[in-house]
């Protein structure tokens, strides 16, 4: 269990022995799809941040758009003499710079929502473990209770009381994902807060906090590891969902699912790049998560171990 | 099994009186409820008679008996678009929904319990590892964007089938069907096939995960070494018991199937209660909301209910839990 990165000694990085981290990376890297997977992750998250630097067009710079060129097929050169590799929008809008700039909003309600439910989801997780009784099961019905009820229709809701906005995305999403990160960190809490090192620990007398953040709280990162890299991807298609629905992120700041809500009606006229592209670069930023998500539950669950 | 059916309703019943009041506050405090229950283009007089009407003057607690009062009678308010009743409005459009949901089910059953028996007993075949590797892929894929290109492809490319609506319906037990027509069943294949794919992913994991377990029991071992026929091992002795765990599951994501019926509708302009939530959403049409909002819960927890006691009967371990 406790073989994770969390544990590496890192004195013992120096040396050419088997480390735990050592083990973890050529454990996961067995994996050729996984590792592809974490490539193409990590080459769609560096087109992200460097959107303003690699764009063709600035999508957001109303005087670089021009309404001549709108609905251009893909391939073809625009009035501004810029090649629209992936076509242009109904507004005159390159589609490749607006996936580029779209990755980056999307990314960034995905992963920031993840952190911020991860956050919450494991204090209160750790909470419901550490304290048990009445606030165990306060916390636990509470869990119960909201995954119950399905992610879009909590989301949809909280987003019909609070409106448009990457703000309110980012409080509906962490509404809807809490749950599933307490749930985790109780259950592995449970299980190691029986172990002789914890009740060591409190032989030694040692404070309460130190205890949880020092000892507990490494001990449960692996699945949660797991289950933040599966949620991201989660939220990632569940914000482009709500995008698409029109109540997630406004029209000023365009999300991979709005630009491919932008190009649903064009569709039927047989323009289909303005959804088809966009949704492509959802899909592959989807599964290159759920792939890496994926091999690291195979390599960080104790019970698979050979 | 008297004890748990009680013990199971009273939670349930906790569980619906928490929701109407997370949903009563969703509206009633974060909103202004005077702009949600009354019209905007009422006068000062009238608002204020309104209010009294409505007893919105009262403290906020007496408020909510009323409401619960109301909702208990069947009353959730009037749709402002419509003008009719909001309860009446959504369970006009559910049929729609349900048709589609159990569509999807089947589908679900039907295309993913044989690719997982396949994949379970065969694990290290090209086939199983093409059927796992879609798997995967059936759960990133955006539902919405599927459904867009399933459009594309097959109503405006090749135009085999219809884009968008229900196509004729057949009214029986007065409420209109679609799956009983030629024309409705083709307006329903793309839809439900979109809304299903999740499903299929998550039947062919399961059942392959639960071949996989139980081919490793005493029991099948046992049947082998009798010599009975390998077809007589994976029907009766396999098969039979990963139902079990694959029934559960896609019986309570039913649930969330009519939940997410809220995408593919849009995608498709299926009328059902989806679409209307979305719609009613996008012109505020509150009472619209809170009533599909209360119907989902009371449908949730049947479901889960019926889950519940259902597993409870077919596997006496449930119970028992309960009592130790």
């Amino acid at each position: 269990m406790s073989s994770t990165t969390a544990g590496a000694p890192p004195a013992a990085a120096a040396a050419r022995v088997e480390t735990p981290f050592r083990r973890f990376v050529s454990e996961f890297a067995e994996s050729r799809l996984a590792l592809l997977g974490l490539v193409v992750f990590a080459i769609i998250a560096l087109v992200a941040i460097l959107a303003p630097w690699i764009a063709p067009q600035n999508p957001y710079d109303l005087a670089q758009l021009d309404i001549m060129d709108g609905r251009l097929e893909p391939g073809s050169v625009g009035g501004s003499g810029i090649t629209h590799w992936l076509g242009t929008d109904d507004q005159g809008r390159d589609m490749l710079s607006g996936i580029i700039y779209g990755l980056r909003i999307s990314l960034t309600v995905g992963a920031g929502s993840a952190i911020l439910a991860c956050l919450v989801g494991a204090s209160l997780g750790m909470l419901a473990a550490y304290a048990g009784g009445r606030t165990d099961s306060l916390i636990m019905r509470l869990v119960d209770l909201q995954l119950s009820f399905p992610a879009i229709l909590a989301a949809l809701m909280i987003l019909a009381f609070l409106g448009k906005g990457i703000l309110n995305v980012v409080i509906a999403l962490v509404v809807v994902e809490w749950a599933y990160y307490a749930r985790t960190v109780r259950g592995t809490a449970l299980v190691e807060r029986r172990r002789e090192y914890i009740e060591a620990a409190q032989c030694l007398a040692l404070p309460t906090h130190r205890i949880i953040f020092r000892h507990l709280l490494p001990n449960c990162l692996p699945p949660l590891i797991v289950v933040g890299t599966m949620q991201i991807a989660r939220a990632i298609a569940l914000e482009a969902t709500l995008s698409f629905l029109g109540l997630g992120v406004p029209i000023t700041e365009p999300s991979l699912g709005l630009l491919i809500a932008n190009g649903y009606e064009y569709m039927l006229s047989g323009k289909y790049w303005i959804s088809f592209y966009p949704g492509i670069a959802l899909l592959v930023t989807i599964v290159s998560i759920n792939l890496v998500g994926d091999q690291l539950r195979d390599v960080l669950n104790p019970r698979l171990k050979k | 099994m008297t004890v748990f059916l009680l013990r199971r309703l009273i939670q349930a019943a906790a569980v619906v009186l928490a929701m109407s009041l997370l949903v009563f506050l969703g509206v009633y405090a974060i909103g202004d409820p005077v702009e949600i229950l009354i019209s905007p283009e009422a006068d000062q007089i009238e608002r204020e008679r309104a209010i009294q009407a409505l007893g919105l003057d009262l403290p906020l607690w007496q408020q909510y008996l009323v409401f619960l009062g109301n909702a208990l009678r069947g009353d959730l308010g009037r749709s402002f678009v419509f003008n009719e009743p909001a309860l009446q409005l959504i369970l006009q459009r559910m049929p729609a929904t349900l048709e589609l949901a159990v569509g999807a089910t089947v589908a679900a059953l039907i295309i993913g319990l044989p690719l997982g028996l396949y994949a379970g007993l065969r694990p290290n075949s090209t086939l199983s590892k093409g059927i796992m590797a879609g798997s995967i892929l059936g759960f990133s894929l955006p539902t919405f964007w599927v459904g867009l290109m399933l459009i594309m492809v097959f109503a405006v490319q090749l135009g085999w089938l219809p884009s968008t609506g229900r196509g004729e319906t057949v009214e029986v037990l007065g409420m209109r069907w679609s799956f009983l027509t030629a024309n409705g069943l083709a307006h329903m294949v793309m839809p439900a096939i979109n809304l299903s794919l999740f499903k299929i992913s998550l039947v062919i994991r399961l059942t392959r995960a639960g071949v996989r377990e139980t081919m490793l029991m005493d029991y099948v071992k046992f049947a082998r070494a009798k010599g009975l026929s390998p077809t007589r091992i994976t029907m009766v002795h396999v098969f039979k018991n990963i139902l079990i765990p694959v029934v559960t599951v896609v019986g309570l994501e039913f649930g969330g199937t009519i939940a997410f019926s809220v995408v593919t509708e849009s995608v498709f302009a299926w009328p059902g209660m989806g679409k209307l939530i979305i719609d009613s959403i996008n012109v505020l049409d509150r009472p619209v909301m809170v009533a599909y909002l209360m119907i989902i819960v009371l449908m949730f927890i049947t479901i889960n209910l019926i889950v519940d006691i259902t597993y409870s009967l077919l596997d006496p371990r449930v119970r028992l839990e309960g009592k130790a």
